[in-house]
């Protein structure tokens, strides 16, 4: 089902014709209502005038997550607080968290998004939905609860913390679909399978974000549950979960373009790239009052494709994430993506995809070691085959990031189990 | 022909192998023998108990990564020669031992032996003149 057939199916023409008014109204609002885009707009000699439509986007100066925490905690927000009806902040697990405000238009746009995300997964008001998000200050529970009540499904709000009380409810609700961090839902699909309910979850799609996974995860999420696992995006800077989401039919997660403009630009000059090519997500948020944001750098890395989807929506879709710049690694001078780790250890088979990264620097060198979990069935009581089973490990991880690896299998359960966001690299260097 | 063998993978971490035998000892399972492989990252405990099943599932709802294997337990004698008889046979057919360890008690005295091909093995050894226990013969 398309939740909202008149926004997501707009003509390219009528689409790019309201993001060009929203844009010119959302930089006459931030350059007199935030003195700190005044001051940056001025710094490089910008009025509101100079900005007709879209062909001007890139005139616009970028914003970062720096800016943001120059201005910490309210320096930019549009509207007085009296306006603002939540705040959420960011982990913040490097530096101060960042800080975001909502009014009450913000709120209800934001559950609009997830509503139509949440019906891309093929679910709709006759579902039962389970929202396994934190709820707090983390976007993730309250912006997919807001959501999915808007659709009208019956929403259980079990935040995270008690995995099999989860899944009894799961069972004994009959419930139809989830919420969650896609590294939890597979805590979760192991933990049916230890208590040996498979038979009883009517689990029909979940939607699975907050981190970056790959295809292959999605697979083992579709097969271990018989679902079907879709990626929903978002970043609590621009609103939370629910920027984009992919259709069933899985090519690319389409963006709520009527609020959130894209733009893909190179890792380097800062030039937009064309269709097709990977760059760093730049989204300006084209109708938010609490804290609009103009050409954020999100640091996410993908490709856009502007083309209608055959599920008959018009809106861009961007490629699902290779990674976070943020979460790149450069070990011995080469780039490497946790994920990149994840879609070997799947590709492999026979382990699970639960690892952790441990960086360290020997004697001026980096060293890379992986903790790997390898499943019951694999296991051998003889060292010799475990030993050819981590050498193996280590030639399909080497492979993949193209650097050497040390693999040490550990015991099933042994690496932490996350309910939000899974730790996934621990970078032991000292820099100097 | 064969018995159960109760494997255990362990990391090297401090107390693993003593939550391991009290997990044993809760259950009331004894240990009839062992073996310990270790290389510098893992082990594996290799035993021969009482009830083998009760102890595999036991370890596993403790979170150890524990199985069965099929071993063979070959009778020997207390005398010279008794362990060359059994790795000459071994050898002569062309049979790789991949790890053996001793078992004795009160009245039971044998090797126990994972080798290649281990259904061919058995016979070989049997044909031979020597006796395998079975797993009823030791639990006895």
């Amino acid at each position: 089902m398309i939740w909202n057939e008149t926004k997501e199916c707009m003509s390219r023409d009528e689409m790019s014709a309201l993001q060009g008014a929203r844009l010119v109204k959302l930089v006459d609002r931030v350059y007199h209502n935030v003195e700190y885009y005044r001051k940056k707009m001025q710094a490089v000699g910008l009025e509101p005038g100079d900005i007709r439509g879209l062909e001007d986007l890139t005139k616009l100066p970028f914003t970062t997550k720096d800016d943001l925490r120059d201005t910490y905690p309210f320096g930019m927000f549009a509207v007085p607080n009296s306006q603002i009806v939540r705040i959420h902040a960011s982990s913040g697990t490097t530096g101060k968290a960042t800080v975001v405000g909502y009014t009450r238009r913000d709120i209800d746009m934001w559950s609009e998004c997830v509503a139509r995300c949440i019906a891309m997964a093929g679910l709709g008001r006759e579902d039962i939905i389970q929202v396994a998000y934190g709820y707090g200050l983390f976007t993730g529970g309250l912006g997919g609860h807001y959501g999915a009540e808007k659709m009208g499904a019956t929403v259980v709000p079990m935040s995270t913390g008690n995995t099999k009380k989860l899944i009894t409810m799961m069972v004994d609700f009959g419930v139809t679909g989830i919420l969650c961090t896609p590294s939890y839902l597979m805590h979760i699909a192991e933990t049916i399978y230890e208590m040996g309910v498979r038979d009883k979850i009517k689990l029909k799609a979940s939607l699975n974000g907050a981190e970056p996974w790959t295809e292959k995860m999605r697979d083992k999420l579709d097969e271990m549950l018989g679902i079907h696992a879709h990626d929903i995006y978002g970043l609590s800077e621009i609103m939370g979960p629910g920027v984009a989401t992919d259709c069933q039919l899985h090519k690319g997660l389409h963006v709520h373009e009527d609020y959130f403009l894209p733009e893909i630009v190179d890792r380097e000059t800062f030039q937009p790239v064309a269709d097709g090519v990977t760059g760093e997500l730049v989204i300006s948020t084209l109708t938010k009052e609490g804290i609009p944001l103009i050409r954020y750098r999100t640091k996410d890395l993908t490709s856009i494709d502007h083309t209608p989807c055959e599920c008959g929506r018009t809106t861009a879709r961007i490629a699902r994430f290779t990674g976070r710049s943020d979460d790149m690694l450069i070990i011995r001078g080469v780039n490497v993506f946790p994920s990149q780790i994840e879609a070997a250890l799947l590709e492999m088979g026979g382990t699970t995809p639960h690892y952790l990264m441990i960086v360290d620097r020997v004697n001026n060198l980096d060293t890379l070691q992986v903790q790997v979990e390898v499943e019951e069935r694999f296991f051998s009581d003889e060292i010799r085959e475990l030993e050819n089973l981590t050498r193996k490990i280590e030639h399909v991880i080497q492979q993949a990031i193209g650097l050497a690896v040390k693999v040490k299998l550990v015991e099933p359960k042994a690496l932490e189990r996350s309910m939000g966001k899974a730790v996934h690299v621990i970078d032991n260097r000292k820099l100097d | 022909m064969f018995v159960k063998q109760l494997s255990v993978f362990m990391e090297n971490r401090e107390g693993r192998l003593e939550q391991a035998t009290e997990v044993l000892k809760n259950n009331d399972i004894n240990i009839l023998s062992l073996s310990m492989a270790d290389t510098t990252e893992y082990g594996m405990l290799r035993m021969v108990v009482s009830n083998p099943e009760l102890a595999k599932d036991a370890l596993r709802e403790s979170g150890f990564s524990a199985m069965l294997t099929d071993v063979l337990a070959v009778r020997l004698e207390d005398s010279v020669g008794q362990l060359h008889k059994l790795t000459h046979i071994l050898c002569a057919k062309g049979f790789n031992i991949e790890y053996m360890y001793a078992l004795a008690s009160a009245h039971l005295r044998a090797i126990i032996v994972k080798t290649s091909n281990g259904a061919a093995a058995a016979d070989a050894i049997r044909e031979s003149g020597l006796e395998l226990y079975t797993d009823e013969e030791l639990q006895s």
